[in-house]
C-alpha cells in the first residue's frame, strides 16, 4: 500500500509541475496576469507531495518490504538500521527520487519566502524550476520507477555493496546531491532573470543564499568523499583525479566562482552577464557530473551504478536544459550590459582574477577528464592522471591563492596598491620564511608541495587581515565567513602539501610479536583474531603504536568478509595526533604465516579535511549572516509598507 | 513461481561468488608488498608506480591496487629500479608493450599537444576578454565619480 | 561584452553553446561506441622478448623464446587454471590442435596441483607449458589478462593478439591468422 501511495503522490507532483510550468508561462504573457497567483501555491504543493513520496520510499526501506523490487535488490533484512536508511538513496532510482525531492522542496521554499525579486522574474524562475523538474519526473516515472513491485516477494534482499556499507559513504552521496540540486535553483534564477531581462543586484541577492547553501553541501560532500576514499581504499591516497572525483569537483569550482561573482553583482552591480553564465555553467557541471558517473562512459574506481541507458536519458536532459539555457543566453546576453566598471586595482578586479583562475582549473579538469575519450575517437588510448592535473592545476591555483590573500584587503571600485603594501608585507614575509624553512630543513622535496606550503602559510595569516582595524563584535557574519573560509582553504593546502611531501610508508611481513617502525612511530603486532559484525566477519589485528617512545595506543585494522552480498574489504585503522596520522592496514597472510601489513605516517594530513570543514563552516557563517540581513531588511520594508498603508488610509 | 524466484536467487548468489574464486592462490611476487632496502631507490620506484596504470583495475595506479597483476608489475618496477634502471626507461618499456594507456603521465606526442596547450590557450583567452575591460575601465570609473 | 562592440561580443556569446555542442557530440559518440575495455598489446609486429620459463607440469617441457622460432607459425596461449573463460576456450584450443596447430602455453600465477587438475578436466592441447609466476612474460608481450592468445610467426614475431576466450566461431579466424603469418 505504501508503495502505491508513494507512486500515486509522485504522479500528482509531476502533474502539478506541468501546471506550474504552463501557469508560469501564461502569466508572463500579456493578459495572462490572472494565472500569476497560482504559481507559488503550485510550487509549494508540489514540494510537499514529493517529500511525501520520498518518505514513503524511506519507510519501505526501513521495513525492508521485499515485495518492492528496489528494496529487494538493494537491502537486506539483516542490515543495520543506518544502512537500511542509506539504502533508500544508495541506488539509482532512490537517488533520482532524492534529486526531484530536493529540487521540488527548494522550489517550494523559494515560492514561500522569496519577496525581493520582481514578481515576473520569480514566476519565470518557478516556471524554469518546474521545467527542469519535469525532465527528472519523466526519468523517474518512465524508466526508473522506485516503487515497482515484484510479482512475488523476494525471500531475502540482495544487500548492499560492501564498499558502500560505511557510515561515511551512507551520507556522502546525498550531501553531494543536495549541492548538485541546490545549483538547479541558481540555474532557474538565472533563466528567470534572462527571460525577464532582470539581471541585477536583486537577482544576485535572491540567488546568493541558494548558491551558498549548495556550495556548503558540495564542500562537505567532497571533503567527506575524500576522507572516505582515504580510509576505505586502503592505500592512503585521498585524491586520485578519478573521473568520478573530478565530477564532484567541477560543480564545486563553478559554484565557488558563481558565489564570488554573485557577491560582486549584489553589492556593486557589475559582472552581470558573467554571473548569469556561471549560474548556467554551475548547474550544467552538476548534470555533466551525474552523467559521467551514471553512464559509465569513463572508467572509474568509484563506479557503482553504471548503466548506459540511464546515461542516454541524463544526456537528453542535459542537452535540453543546458543547450536551451545557452541558446537563451546567446539571444539575451547582448541585452545584458556588463554594469558598473572598475579599475585594475580593486576588489572587483581581484574577484574577476580569481573567477578566471577558478574557471581555468574547471576547464583543465573537464578537459583532462574527457581527453582520453577524445583521443579514443582518433584511435589512441591514453591516460591522464596526477602528473598532468597537479602541476597544471597549480598554474591556476597558486596565483589564485596569492590573490586571495590580497583581494579582500582592497577597496571596491578603485584602490591604491601602496595603501595595503605594508599590510601585505606580513604574510609575504611568512611565506618567505616558510619557504626558507622547508628548503633548509627538508631539502629534496618536490617543487609543488614546497610552493604549496609557502603559499599556504602566507594565506593562513593573510586570511585574518580583513579583520584588522574592525570592531570584531560589529563585524558582519558574512565577513567572518569569508575569513574562516579562506583560512580553511589555506589549512587544507598545508595539509595536502605536507602529506605529499613528508609521508613515509612501511610495508612489512610480520609475525605476531614482531616490531616495525614508520616515521617517528614504533609498532608491535600484538595479535590477530577473528571478530564478527552484524553482516560481516573479519580478521582483526591488534597493533600497539608508540610515538617517539611515548605511551602506546592500540589500533585495530581489519580484513572484512561480507556475507550479503559476498565481498571483501579492508578496514584500515587510524590514529590521529595533532601533528599527523598513523594509517595501518592488515593485508593477507603469506605462505610463511607472516601477515602483510602496510603502515603510513602522514604528518599534518588531518589538516586537509579539517580545512575542508572550515571552508564549509565559513560558508555557513556567511549564509547565516546573509539570511539574517535579508530577514532584517524584509522587516524594515514591511514596516515602511505598513506605515505607508496607514497614511493612505488616514488620507 | 516461488521456487523459480528462489532458483534465480540462488544462481545470482553463485554468480556473485565466482569472481571471488577466480583469483589465483599464489603468494604475491617478492617485491609486490616489500619495499626496497635503499630508501632513495624505493622513493624512485614509488614515484614511478604512482603514475603507472593498473591494467586489470578501474582507474587505479599500480601503487594502490591489490590486484595480483598490479603486484607483479610493482615487482617488475622495484626489481628494475634496484638493478639501476632509469624510471623513465621503465615507463618507456611498458609503453612499448601497452601503449600510452599504461602511463598516467601524458607523453610528449602530437596527440597530447592540445592537452599541453590548454592552459596557455585558457590564459590567452582570459587575457583577451579582460584586456578590453580594464583598458577602458579606469577612465570610465573616473567619469562615474 | 560591451555596448561599444556589440558585433564581436555577439559571436563570443555563442561560444559556450558551440563548446557544449562539441561536448555533446563527443559523449554521444562515447555512449554508442562499442564497449572497449580491453587493453590491446602494442607489441604486435615485434619479436618475442627473451625468456626461458621452467616447466609448469611434469609431462610437458618448459618454454623459452628461442624454442618458438621453428619456421612455422604457432599459438602462444596465456592462461591459468583459476580463470573460468580459460576452461571455456579449452575445446576450441583442442580443435585448433587437431587442425595441426602447435600451441604453447604460459600458465600465469598457477600452482602445479591446480594446473594438473585443470588439464585433466579440460584437456591438454599444449606442446609446452611454461610457468610464469611473476607475470614476466605476460607483461613482456603486453598481455593484460587471461586468457589471451597470440599468433607467433616462424621467426618468433608476434603477429596477432586475441583477447578473451576463443569461441567456436573464432576458430576459422585464428586459422586464417596463422596462415597469414606463414607468408
Amino acid at each position: 500500500m505504501i508503495a502505491e501511495i508513494g507512486l500515486a503522490v509522485l504522479w500528482m507532483a509531476a502533474a502539478l509541475a506541468v501546471l506550474q510550468l504552463f501557469a508560469g508561462f501564461s502569466a508572463l504573457r500579456p493578459g495572462g496576469k490572472a494565472l500569476a497567483g497560482v504559481v507559488r501555491p503550485l510550487a509549494v504543493m508540489q514540494g510537499l507531495l514529493v517529500a511525501l513520496s520520498f518518505m514513503a520510499l524511506i519507510d519501505l526501506f526501513l521495513e525492508t518490504d521485499l515485495s518492492v523490487k528496489l528494496v529487494a535488490a538493494n537491502s537486506h533484512s539483516m542490515k543495520p538500521f543506518i544502512f537500511k536508511l542509506a539504502g533508500t538513496w544508495g541506488n539509482h532510482e532512490g537517488s533520482m527520487l532524492l534529486w526531484v525531492t530536493i529540487m521540488a522542496v527548494s522550489g517550494g521554499v523559494v515560492a514561500l519566502v522569496e519577496k525581493r525579486l520582481r514578481e515576473d522574474t520569480l514566476i519565470a524562475t518557478l516556471a524554469g524550476q518546474a521545467f527542469v523538474s519535469l525532465g527528472f519526473y519523466a526519468f523517474l516515472l518512465l524508466s526508473s520507477n522506485p516503487f515497482e513491485r515484484l510479482p512475488e516477494p523476494a525471500p531475502e534482499g540482495m544487500g548492499l555493496n560492501p564498499l558502500l556499507q560505511d557510515v561515511g559513504l551512507a551520507f556522502h552521496p546525498p550531501t553531494l546531491y543536495v549541492g548538485y540540486v541546490g545549483l538547479s535553483v541558481a540555474f532557474s534564477f538565472a533563466i528567470g532573470a534572462l527571460i525577464t531581462r532582470d539581471v541585477g543586484p536583486a537577482f544576485a541577492r535572491a540567488m546568493r543564499p541558494w548558491v551558498l547553501g549548495a556550495w556548503i553541501f558540495l564542500t562537505i560532500g567532497i571533503t567527506a568523499g575524500s576522507y572516505w576514499a582515504y580510509y576505505t581504499l586502503g592505500w592512503g591516497g585521498w585524491w586520485f583525479w578519478d573521473p568520478v572525483e573530478n565530477a564532484s569537483l567541477m560543480p564545486w569550482l563553478a559554484a565557488t566562482a558563481l558565489l564570488h561573482s554573485a557577491s560582486v553583482l549584489a553589492s556593486r552591480n557589475a559582472l552581470r552577464a558573467w554571473t548569469v553564465m556561471l549560474g548556467v555553467i554551475a548547474f550544467s557541471m552538476s548534470m555533466v557530473g551525474t552523467f559521467l558517473v551514471r553512464s559509465g562512459i569513463l572508467t572509474s574506481v568509484h563506479a557503482f551504478a553504471v548503466d548506459p541507458e540511464r546515461g542516454s536519458f541524463i544526456l537528453a536532459l542535459l542537452a535540453i536544459y543546458i543547450g536551451g539555457a545557452l541558446v537563451l543566453f546567446g539571444v539575451r546576453a547582448n541585452t545584458v550590459t556588463e554594469g558598473e566598471r572598475f579599475s585594475l586595482v580593486s576588489r572587483e578586479a581581484s574577484l574577476v582574477f580569481n573567477n578566471v583562475m577558478l574557471c581555468g582549473i574547471l576547464a583543465i579538469v573537464l578537459l583532462g577528464t574527457l581527453y582520453p575519450l577524445m583521443t579514443e575517437a582518433f584511435g589512441a588510448k591514453v591516460s591522464v592522471g596526477p602528473p598532468y592535473f597537479n602541476p597544471v592545476g597549480a598554474i591556476f591555483a597558486l596565483p589564485m591563492m596569492v590573490m586571495m590573500a590580497v583581494g579582500p584587503l582592497l577597496r571596491w571600485r578603485r584602490d591604491n596598491p601602496s595603501r595595503i603594501s605594508a599590510t601585505v608585507a606580513v604574510p609575504a614575509l611568512a611565506s618567505a620564511l616558510a619557504l626558507l624553512a622547508v628548503v633548509l630543513l627538508a631539502p629534496g622535496i618536490n617543487l609543488l608541495p614546497m610552493l604549496g606550503l609557502a603559499v599556504g602559510a602566507g594565506l593562513a595569516l593573510a586570511s585574518w587581515l580583513p579583520l584588522r582595524g574592525r570592531n570584531l563584535r560589529r563585524t558582519p557574519l558574512s565577513v567572518w565567513g569569508m575569513v574562516v573560509g579562506h583560512f580553511g582553504l589555506a589549512v587544507a593546502l598545508i595539509g595536502a602539501a605536507s602529506e605529499s611531501a613528508f609521508s613515509t610508508e612501511r610495508l612489512a611481513a610480520m609475525n605476531v610479536g614482531d616490531r616495525q617502525s614508520v616515521g617517528p612511530i614504533t609498532l608491535r603486532l600484538e595479535s590477530i583474531e577473528p571478530v564478527a559484525g552484524p553482516n560481516w566477519t573479519a580478521l582483526e589485528a591488534t597493533i600497539s603504536a608508540s610515538y617517539k617512545g611515548g605511551a602506546p595506543v592500540t589500533l585495530h585494522p581489519q580484513a572484512r568478509t561480507f556475507s550479503s552480498p559476498p565481498g571483501e574489504r579492508t578496514e584500515s585503522a587510524l590514529h590521529t595526533r595533532w601533528n599527523g596520522q598513523l594509517y595501518a592496514v592488515l593485508g593477507n597472510e603469506g605462505d610463511d604465516g607472516r601477515w602483510q601489513m602496510r603502515f603510513w605516517w602522514k604528518p599534518f594530513v588531518p589538516l586537509l579535511w579539517l580545512g575542508g570543514l572550515l571552508v564549509a563552516f565559513g560558508g555557513l557563517l556567511a549564509l547565516i549572516g546573509r539570511v539574517a540581513q535579508d530577514v532584517k531588511r524584509l522587516r524594515v520594508n514591511d514596516k515602511i509598507a505598513f506605515r505607508k498603508a496607514r497614511q493612505e488610509a488616514l488620507k | 513461481m516461488k521456487r523459480l524466484i528462489l532458483a534465480i536467487w540462488a544462481t545470482l548468489s553463485v554468480l556473485l561468488v565466482v569472481p571471488a574464486l577466480a583469483q589465483d592462490q599464489l603468494p604475491p611476487a617478492p617485491l609486490a608488498y616489500r619495499q626496497l632496502d635503499d630508501p632513495v631507490l624505493e622513493a624512485k620506484a614509488q614515484r614511478l608506480m604512482e603514475t603507472l596504470r593498473c591494467l586489470k583495475c578501474q582507474s587505479q595506479s599500480i601503487a594502490d591496487s591489490d590486484a595480483p597483476m598490479a603486484g607483479d608489475m610493482r615487482h617488475q618496477v622495484r626489481s628494475r629500479i634496484a638493478a639501476g634502471e632509469d624510471p623513465e626507461a621503465i615507463r618507456a618499456w611498458l609503453i612499448e608493450r601497452y601503449g600510452d594507456y599504461v602511463s598516467y603521465a601524458p607523453q610528449n606526442k602530437p596527440i597530447m599537444w592540445p592537452l599541453f596547450a590548454a592552459p596557455l590557450v585558457i590564459l590567452l583567452l582570459a587575457a583577451i576578454l579582460l584586456r578590453g575591460r580594464f583598458r577602458r575601465g579606469p577612465a570610465k570609473a573616473e567619469r562615474a565619480e | 561584452m560591451t555596448a561599444e562592440t556589440p558585433r564581436r561580443a555577439g559571436l563570443a556569446m555563442w561560444l559556450p553553446l558551440a563548446l557544449f555542442g562539441a561536448f555533446l557530440a563527443l559523449v554521444i559518440w562515447g555512449l554508442y561506441r562499442p564497449a572497449n575495455t580491453e587493453v590491446a598489446s602494442a607489441f604486435i609486429g615485434k619479436p618475442l622478448p627473451q625468456f626461458d620459463l621452467p616447466a609448469a607440469t611434469d609431462d610437458r617441457p618448459g618454454l623459452s623464446s628461442a624454442q618458438m622460432q621453428t619456421g612455422k607459425p604457432r599459438l602462444l596461449n596465456v592462461f591459468a587454471s583459476w580463470c573460468v573463460p580459460c576452461a571455456v576456450e579449452a575445446p576450441q584450443l583442442e580443435a585448433l590442435r587437431r587442425h595441426g596447430v602447435e600451441i604453447d602455453g604460459v600458465a600465469i600465477r598457477d600452482r602445479k596441483a591446480d594446473l594438473d587438475r585443470f588439464l585433466a578436466t579440460y584437456g591438454n592441447p599444449f606442446a609446452r607449458i611454461g610457468r610464469d609466476d611473476l607475470s614476466e612474460v605476460q607483461v613482456g608481450i603486453g598481455s593484460s589478462g587471461v586468457p589471451e592468445t597470440f599468433v607467433i610467426d616462424g621467426k618468433g614475431v608476434i603477429r596477432y593478439q586475441h583477447i578473451g576466450e576463443i569461441r567456436a566461431e573464432d576458430v576459422p579466424m585464428i586459422l586464417a591468422k596463422l596462415k597469414e603469418a606463414q607468408s
